[in-house]
């Protein structure tokens, strides 16, 4: 790694104060930035610890929102009593994140930003291979070599890579939005719209851009709608336990209540009146199923009466010649999440 | 609004029961410094990445990965190595009584070669503080961040909760 010089910050303005400057990085917690620094897919001149700053800690109930400071530790929103009633996909997905000890160093700002898994990306420098990331214009070595991994949406011919926050997949499903301070004072961003897919960002004129947030910005926490829906997240990967996604699946399900009482409508059978959806792992940005919410309303609980809804939902899938599979078991991880929030599973 | 970035930075911090100053280069991750400047070789360097977990420390009583973790960012804090976890004989003086989760790694043969251990005792003490340790599949769960190449996983696990039991039996 190699030397830089260092600055705490007293307040969020002093930090942001400093972004002006080239090669200046924000240190949170540091577990993504200290790797990006060894392996070179970050350099700066100066570290700005915003670490200090109490400001942008703590979990709390401000009426109709749950508000969630930016440098609450993923270990700290998982086992919140608050985030556990009010945003149990939040707290699930969390605690499904990274190991016990990394979820105390790792917080809920930086997670977000955190950048692919894809291992053509993540190799130290220089680089061996092409990687469009890393060095604009070389290609993608992901697409011409293997990409079982890599993105079903939104990916380019410039990069397939997904975005492999969980965290990020509840906050987009459960309607959060990140609060955002620049050197023109605050802003939010809807968490929906927070990420954007290699497509998005092409048709944006700057094909490498992968999040809204600008470079002089700082995340400060979030707001999420309180919700009495049930929720669930589901993560499927390779290991039981400190493993990223292959896919994943965020969801919040509303029951309708049934005309004659709970067990009038016949062999118990129950129905969504209102559901969201998003997948993780499978493009660059979460992806909300924004035309199986619509249906879903009046759809029985039941694996039979989802799967068609959902699979209309993932018809635009445009899979690599290595990941088909991640079509089927996205299908599946949404089913399997909307089953669980509604109490089914 | 200006802020002063160094280049060197004075840190104080209490490690292992004992107030230490220290200048440090701010790239200094607490794990080589520790190894490095004071000699504390328990904790490992593994991954240097922070996925095998031997390199587990306790920064104000919670785990964390001492090699994702800057000299610089543990200002104030107290900072606990394995070699803080067996009873002190005197100032600064190891070897004192082993700490019961110590012995209980020994009792249940929760090692072969031991590189990981250091780290896996840290996270122990952690996670049965946090309350973690009731069951195989919970002390799996919380455990997963320490990698056992030798695969102790199932000594390791009746060693934590043994060491939980012993600790609630108090």
């Amino acid at each position: 790694m190699r030397d830089f010089a260092y600055a705490r910050a007293g307040t969020a303005e002093a930090a942001v104060g400093t972004l002006a400057a080239p090669r200046t990085a924000v240190i949170a917690g540091g577990t993504e930035l200290l790797n990006w620094f060894r392996l070179g897919i970050a350099a700066a001149d100066r570290v700005v610890d915003i670490g200090g700053l109490d400001e942008l800690r703590g979990i709390a109930r401000d009426g109709d929102e749950l508000r969630i400071g930016a440098l609450a530790t993923l270990n700290e929103v998982g086992e919140h009593p608050l985030v556990t009633r009010l945003a149990g996909a939040l707290a699930s997905a969390c605690l499904q994140a990274a190991s016990a000890q990394v979820r105390n160093r790792a917080t809920i700002g930086g997670n977000v930003l955190q950048r692919t898994r894809c291992p053509y990306f993540r190799a130290e420098e220089p680089l061996p291979w092409p990687c469009n990331k890393r060095d604009p214009g070389s290609g993608c070595a992901s697409l011409a070599g293997r990409h079982e991994r890599q993105a079903i949406f939104g990916w380019t011919q410039d990069c397939v890579a997904v975005q492999p926050s969980d965290p990020a997949v509840a906050l987009a499903a459960l309607d959060a939005r990140a609060d955002v301070l620049g050197p023109a004072g605050p802003r939010t961003i809807p968490m929906r719209e927070f990420h954007l897919t290699q497509r998005e960002a092409a048709a944006a004129g700057e094909p490498m851009r992968e999040t809204r947030l600008g470079a002089d910005e700082l995340i400060t926490g979030y707001r999420l709608p309180v919700s009495t829906a049930g929720q669930a997240y589901v993560k499927v990967r390779e290991r039981a336990s400190y493993e990223y996604a292959i896919v994943s699946a965020a969801a919040a399900v509303r029951l309708a209540e049934s005309a004659g009482g709970p067990r009038a409508a016949g062999a118990g059978e129950q129905r969504i009146a209102a559901a969201r959806v998003a997948l993780g792992s499978v493009a660059q940005r979460p992806w909300r199923l924004t035309a199986a919410e619509a249906e879903l309303p009046g759809t029985p609980l039941t694996r039979e009466a989802l799967l068609p809804v959902i699979e209309r939902a993932m018809a635009d899938a445009v899979p690599l010649p290595q990941n088909g599979f991640k079509v089927t078991m996205a299908r599946n991880a949404a089913v399997r999440a909307l089953l669980a929030a509604g109490g089914a599973a | 609004m200006t802020l002063d970035f160094a280049r060197r930075v004075e840190v104080t911090l209490r490690l292992n029961a004992r107030s230490r100053t220290t200048v440090v280069s701010p790239r200094t991750t607490l794990l080589d410094w520790l190894r490095d400047d004071i000699g504390l070789t328990g904790a490992k360097k593994g991954c240097n990445e922070g996925a095998c977990g031997t390199c587990t420390v306790l920064v104000d009583g919670r785990r964390m990965n001492g090699c994702l973790t800057l000299v610089v960012q543990c200002e104030g804090r107290s900072v606990t190595t394995v070699e803080g976890l067996a009873g002190m004989k005197g100032a600064g003086e190891v070897g004192g009584e082993l700490h019961p989760v110590q012995r209980a790694f020994a009792d249940h043969d929760a090692f072969q070669c031991g590189y990981c251990t250091p780290g896996q005792l840290m996270s122990a003490v952690a996670c049965i503080a946090e309350g973690h340790a009731t069951d195989d599949a919970s002390v799996r769960e919380w455990m997963s961040g320490n990698i056992c190449r030798c695969s102790a996983y199932p000594q390791i696990t009746a060693a934590v909760l043994a060491a939980a039991r012993e600790e609630a039996g108090r």
